[in-house]
């Protein structure tokens, strides 16, 4: 019996105990179900619950340990010679048994031993997955039983069911922290092995990135140098002209659309800015690079600057544009919110619109506004692909925007992209930087919940 | 005259539905009398919102240093009138007005009036404490900085000061003008925009239900501060309570339905109103 087919019949015996449990309910309620304690879908529910759950995590758990458990009831009848094996070859020889048993290819000649093998491997997943189909099909038989032997009227099925819903709730959130949690490790312990080898007060204040191993001690240009200085130069000066940007267009357009803008007139550019969201980063990058970077090339050389075809000016505007929607769609959020009666305030005094808006509505929102703001940093320090097409590679230590430079996220592109050997400082390089910039964007976040969390307590 | 009146309220009687007769009291014109010219002269106002018709033909005198009182159940259209008496209605959507209104002699819907000119000599101070998000200076020099009435700091010092005083609010902050003002208490508050209102200096202070969200003693402080305040302003209040339309104002208008019912002086109409709805609402039999 294939695993999808059990798990239907788990479902369908599932629904059948919320059925059987709610008609339960009414039978035993008597007269209609105003002596239940609950409503009588909670108590078909509560069977349901008793029927599916525990038979569930039944079928997940041996999915989780299957391959463990038949690894080591299959490694206990290899032959003698076995123990001495390294690891490597045990495991090609365990993969081959596998493939064998699945009909696939296998890497060399079959023989007897082989075959005896992989039939006790396939004797043992038969056999393994059928006790565990009964076991499931007999816990949840067994389960919607009792939940509906226990149906009473007195029974606080809803209670129970609110409990048992909980508990999935805090599984959910759970999930996503640990997920969290994982990423951040699996980055933690590859940077620790990049720092056994670079030490990490050359990698955080160096000033000379060229990330490179040698494969021979005598080869040309063998000393790398990983300073992450320049790059994070890049970094924020891309960052920094994007803001320089997205601040002022998206915060005017923003005022613009809740202030001033007729309905009709807002209806209509609001979505359309937030076309510019939808718009996909790898699209803005080629207009970065294609189009943006010769333009800005060829009217530089016009007026006498020599701008290099791929420039932090040509990155920098188009992560800017792309930026605007993220500033403007939060900002006319907040300007919107601000209380109708701080503007008849206002202009009860005899204040002008722009008076208004300047001095009363603007402070107001500050706190989302600068909220707003350092998210879209944060998103301008993450973004990928526009510096990757159009910043260029060279890691120049420089605040010229005219200049090439490069960004953290383009050296760990650049550095992963492609055959890589996990042993060597460079590939590790990467892991180290992925950190680095988790740590700048958390540390980020931080200071714009203090800030907005500051500015709220003054102005409310 | 008076004959003709007892006449007519006969004929209105308890029936509050269909009768488009004149407002009882006294007539436009007859009122002012020769030696005060009225503040503020209201001809035929008409408001719509949308298609809806919130205000019929008001025509209403409203006297120089004298506390006016808007009276009338909800939605009688007695704040929308004081809206449109410094044209705060001109920033809702969809709201039309038809009729005149002059102030002073100058029709304030004229093309040529500007409405920022407008709301500085007419003040205005909201049902609910809406003091700005800065310091309580701040409030205060809000108004004097954006019409430049102030040329040093320690002129705006003292603007500030009278108008606190003068909303008899300047013991209670004088140690705190740099905290924020929404940190007040909400009798504060509203003592604040009071003194915000002031500070611009204005002729007039239109005050729209301004203690609904004021606890009883704050209430009373707000009615003192409006009885000292009429020496130097006309004041316009509509208000829900009728009590205290009685205790503060020395004419009341009794709107009903988006119609003026009566308008008159305040012992008048509290002793011996002479429309019967004016007596139904502030004997309390509706509303």
């Amino acid at each position: 019996m294939p695993i999808a087919v059990l798990l239907a019949t788990l479902i369908g015996l599932t629904v059948a105990g919320y059925y059987m449990g709610r008609s339960r309910a009414v039978a035993v309620g008597g007269h209609g179900t105003r002596h239940l304690n609950s409503l009588p879908s909670y108590y078909g529910l509560y069977v349901a619950a008793w029927c599916g759950i525990p038979a569930v995590s039944i079928v997940v758990l041996w999915l989780a340990l299957e391959p463990e458990i038949i690894r080591a009831l299959l490694v206990a009848t290899l032959p003698d010679v076995a123990g001495t094996w390294s690891d490597g070859t045990m495991a090609l020889m365990l993969n081959d048994i596998r493939n064998l048993a699945g009909g696939n290819i296998v890497s060399r000649d079959v023989d007897p031993e082989l075959r005896t093998a992989a039939e006790y491997y396939a004797f043992l997943r038969n056999t393994g997955f059928a006790a565990m189909a009964v076991v499931a099909l007999a816990i949840a038989a067994g389960g919607l039983t009792y939940g509906r032997r226990a149906i009473h009227p007195d029974l606080r099925a809803r209670n129970r069911v609110e409990g048992v819903l909980m508990v999935f709730l805090i599984i959910s959130s759970t999930v996503a922290i640990l997920v969290t949690i994982g990423i951040v490790l699996s980055l933690l312990f590859e940077a620790i092995r990049f720092f056994q080898r670079v030490s990490p007060v050359e990698f955080l204040f160096g000033l000379e990135w060229s990330p490179q191993t040698a494969l021979r001690a005598d080869q040309v240009g063998s000393s790398g140098k990983f300073g992450s200085i320049p790059l994070l130069m890049g970094t924020a000066l891309i960052s920094f002209i994007a803001m320089c940007v997205a601040v002022p267009v998206g915060l005017l357009s923003a005022i613009y659309m809740a202030e001033y803008a007729p309905p009709r007139v807002r209806s209509a550019v609001k979505p359309a800015l937030e076309i510019l969201a939808g718009i996909p980063t790898v699209v803005y990058g080629f207009f970065a690079a294609l189009t943006m970077a010769p333009f800005l090339r060829d009217w530089g050389s016009q007026i006498g600057l020599s701008i290099s075809s791929e420039s932090a000016l040509a990155a920098g505007l188009v992560m800017g544009i792309m930026i605007i929607p993220f500033i403007s769609s939060i900002s006319d959020d907040v300007i919107t919110a601000v209380p109708q009666s701080m503007r008849e305030g206002s202009l009860g005094l005899g204040a002008t619109k722009s008076e208004t808006i300047r001095r009363v509505i603007i402070p107001a929102a500050l706190p989302g506004i600068v909220g707003g703001v350092l998210l879209a940093v944060s998103r301008a320090i993450g973004e990928t692909m526009i510096v990757v097409m159009a910043a260029g590679l060279a890691a120049n230590l420089t605040v010229n925007p005219l200049q090439a430079v490069t960004t953290v996220t383009v050296q760990i592109v650049t550095l992963l992209v492609g055959d890589q050997e996990f042993d060597s400082a460079k590939t590790l390089a990467a892991f180290a930087l992925g950190l680095v910039l988790f740590f700048v964007t958390l540390v980020l976040n931080i200071v714009a919940l203090t800030v907005v969390k500051k500015y709220r307590e003054q102005y409310e | 005259m008076d004959e003709a009146m007892t006449g007519m309220n006969e004929e209105v009687g308890l029936s509050f539905g269909a009768d488009d007769s004149e407002p009882l009291g006294q007539t436009p014109g007859s009122a002012s009398g020769a030696e005060t010219p009225a503040k503020f002269v209201s001809r035929g106002v008409d408001v719509f919102y949308g298609a809806k018709q919130a205000l019929f033909s008001i025509d209403i005198d409203i006297m120089p240093n004298e506390v006016t009182a808007l009276i009338g159940p909800s939605g009688c259209g007695k704040s929308t009138f004081l809206r449109c008496l410094n044209r705060m209605n001109d920033i809702i959507d969809g709201c039309r007005f038809s009729g005149s209104i002059v102030l002073d002699g100058e029709d304030i819907y004229a093309r040529a009036i500007d409405v920022v000119h407008l709301r500085a000599r007419v003040g205005m101070v909201f049902q609910k404490p809406n003091p700005f998000p800065k310091s309580v200076y701040e409030n205060v020099a809000y108004g004097p900085r954006i019409h430049g009435l102030a040329s040093s700091t320690a002129d705006m010092d003292e603007v500030v000061r009278t108008s606190l005083e003068r909303a008899g609010l300047w013991e209670e902050v004088k140690d705190r003008l740099h905290e924020p003002g929404t940190g007040l208490s909400g009798g504060q508050q509203q003592r604040l925009c009071i003194a915000r209102a002031i500070a611009v200096e204005p002729e007039v202070i239109l005050m729209d239900e301004p203690c609904s969200a004021l606890d009883p003693i704050a209430t009373a402080r707000i009615e003192e501060l409006i009885d000292e305040l009429r020496t130097n302003y006309t004041i316009v209040i509509v208000t829900h309570n009728v009590q205290q339309a009685a205790r503060v104002s020395q004419r009341t208008a009794f709107f009903h339905l988006g119609k003026l019912i009566e308008f008159g002086d305040t012992d008048q109409i509290f002793t011996n109103p002479r429309a019967e709805r004016t007596r139904d609402y502030i004997t309390g039999r509706f509303g």
